[in-house]
């Protein structure tokens, strides 16, 4: 029997297309816009920009500290510069340049970081970061952002260029499902609820809001009724739209594809523990790297599918 | 800007040495010994070649920019802001205090007029300076970006990263300057870490190389600087090897790392005051 899905889809496409997409597009609507990589341009999808706007892209080479201490030079003088590489280049191996010459300057630039978790796949753990969400958030004057599909990656492109300040926008390789508008507005901090319910509460980022909407019809079907808050935003995080839910719902299930120890999850904790303890189970990594494997495989394997999501909503209902 | 005479610009290059000894003596913290070896530059550079205006934006549009990568050397570099109109100079009583605009190292958070980004983590304003200078080629803005560094900094490995980086995109607007004085916190650095031919490296990344043999002889900084403008425009980035003694115009600081990152105590803070006249009033 196939579940009654509230949210469906005719197509896949990686989010980093979107972000592609998104980034020609804004390439188009502001002159000030422009483009940074280093060697991965065809992976970023950054190619169309580059053909487009060859003046105004720039190849930096396997320099990655270099990409983002020129990146807020090039601030300087009203570009918006738009720095893009894998996102454990993006920010383990660059913490310091962020830290100090973007985030602590204030710098209007936008990390654009792709492959970021485990569904990167067989190129296995040296390049899954799965603690990139806990270091970008901890840092003050940082906006930190992981759409769910393409087209919510391609709005939050478009609606970054005009955020003025440091952005970390988190995507993906693997091929996913559509299933949001290509007509949506995205809003910078504002948490989307997408399905309502009375039971629990799944806040979800990145790849696992679909494995969410997925849980929201498997737990339906056994008479629980789970709302789903799509959290794109991860800081700033839209916590009176948390409390909301949970005031109604009385527990609560994060998802994440991400260690659990400084992600989203201990956002959502930090938040309840303030304002309105509830119980809430963490789906996420474990505290441990990822290995080689397809996108499906790895999600099983590390419990950051709708069956596991499905169990921990139980387990936090449980725990009301 | 009025061009001062040379004498007039000696008379600042004293009065700033008494400010960084009189700052980092005051809250007994700080670096004055790069800052007093680079002087003559500051001063050559903020008083004389630099095309800048004190009423100060951010974006610098039409105006050439400075940034100090190596942000150690802050007390200098605030005491030729002030003193070149930035802020009062009243504020360099300020430096490394607690709700002050003049932090320990330069930073942009508390809006200090003259600085556009943070430094003291070391290694990083040579990209800055690189990206300030495409953006003004993006811009159509003809005017320079200068970026200071030290050599103890070129171990760094992001500084190789963006002088090939500056070398392929032939970023000829910048002038980078390294303050060679042969000395790091730890020691000489020859002995720490050997940087040995710098020149030869800068060429051999695509940089033209100049020279600046006598970096604490106000005139030959101020020749050393034009030439290196007449350099630029000219498809690749300047270097300038600004040779510099640590510590320079005190008798007992000069040629040591010893005071790299420590302040004189009273009385020899007293003793180095009297090697430096007052020439144009103190803080």
């Amino acid at each position: 029997m196939s579940l009654d899905l509230k949210f469906t889809y005719t197509e896949k496409k990686d989010t980093r297309s979107g972000f592609g997409d998104g980034f020609l597009e804004v390439g188009r609507k502001n002159p000030n816009v422009v483009g940074l990589c280093a060697d991965l341009i065809g992976s970023l999808k950054m190619g169309a920009f580059q053909k487009e706007f060859p003046d105004r892209f720039f190849q930096t080479g396997i320099a990655e500290a270099n990409m983002i201490g020129l990146a807020a030079g090039m601030t300087i003088g009203g570009k918006i510069p738009f720095a893009g590489t894998f996102a454990n280049f993006a920010t383990g191996r660059v913490y310091d340049q962020i830290r100090q010459s973007v985030a602590y300057s204030e710098k209007n630039i936008k990390i654009c970081a792709s492959h970021a978790g485990l569904t990167l796949g067989e190129d296995g753990a040296t390049h899954q970061i799965l603690e990139d969400i806990g270091m970008m958030k901890m840092l003050p004057n940082m906006t930190v952002i992981n759409p769910c599909d393409y087209n919510q990656t391609k709005a939050a492109t478009i609606a970054i260029a005009d955020h003025h300040g440091p952005v970390y926008l988190r995507f993906g390789r693997p091929s996913w499902p559509i299933f949001t508008p290509a007509d949506q507005k995205f809003e910078i901090g504002k948490a989307w609820k997408m399905i309502d319910g009375k039971d629990v509460t799944i806040f979800a980022t990145g790849h696992l809001v679909w494995e969410a909407v997925v849980a929201e019809a498997m737990l339906r079907e056994e008479g629980i009724h789970a709302e789903v808050i799509n959290i794109h935003t991860i800081k700033p995080l839209d916590q009176e739209a948390i409390l909301e839910s949970v005031a109604k719902t009385g527990c609560a299930v994060s998802a994440e594809e991400h260690q659990i120890n400084g992600g989203l999850g201990d956002s959502i904790a930090q938040t309840l523990i303030l304002h309105h303890p509830a119980p809430l189970e963490y789906v996420g990594v474990y505290d441990q790297f990822g290995e080689s494997g397809t996108p499906t495989q790895l999600l099983e394997k590390y419990g950051l599918n709708a069956e596991n999501i499905v169990k921990a909503a139980k387990r936090a209902i449980e725990r009301k | 800007m009025e061009k001062l005479a040379i004498e007039q610009l000696q008379k600042i290059c004293t009065q700033m040495r008494r400010d960084v000894l009189r700052m980092v003596h005051a809250v007994q913290s700080g670096h004055p010994g790069a800052p007093l070896g680079c002087a003559e530059f500051f001063v050559g550079l903020y008083f004389d070649k630099l095309r800048h205006n004190p009423d100060f934006n951010m974006d610098g549009k039409g105006e050439d920019l400075f940034f100090l990568s190596n942000g150690h050397l802050s007390a200098g570099w605030y005491s030729v802001l002030a003193r070149s109109g930035y802020f009062p100079i009243e504020e360099l009583r300020t430096f490394r205090k607690i709700n002050s605009r003049l932090q320990g190292h330069p930073a942009t958070e508390e809006g200090l007029p003259g600085v556009r980004i943070a430094s003291g983590s070391l290694g990083q304003g040579l990209s800055v300076a690189i990206g300030a200078a495409q953006a003004k080629k993006l811009n159509g803005d003809d005017s320079l970006v200068y970026v200071l560094m030290g050599d103890g900094e070129l171990q760094e490995g992001q500084i190789w990263e963006a002088a090939m980086y500056g070398a392929h995109y032939k970023v000829d607007n910048l002038i980078a300057t390294v303050d060679y004085n042969g000395q790091q916190i730890d020691g000489p650095t020859e002995k720490v870490m050997d940087l040995k031919n710098l020149k030869a490296k800068w060429e051999a990344f695509g940089w033209e190389v100049n020279e600046i043999k006598q970096g604490n002889d106000l005139q030959s900084v101020l020749d050393g600087l034009e030439k290196a403008k007449s350099m630029t425009g000219k498809g690749k980035p300047i270097l300038n090897l600004l040779y510099t003694e640590m510590g320079y115009g005190v008798d007992f600081m000069v040629g040591t790392h010893k005071w790299h990152g420590s302040p004189p105590n009273d009385e020899q803070l007293a003793d180095a005051l009297s090697q430096l006249e007052e020439t144009l009033g103190d803080y």
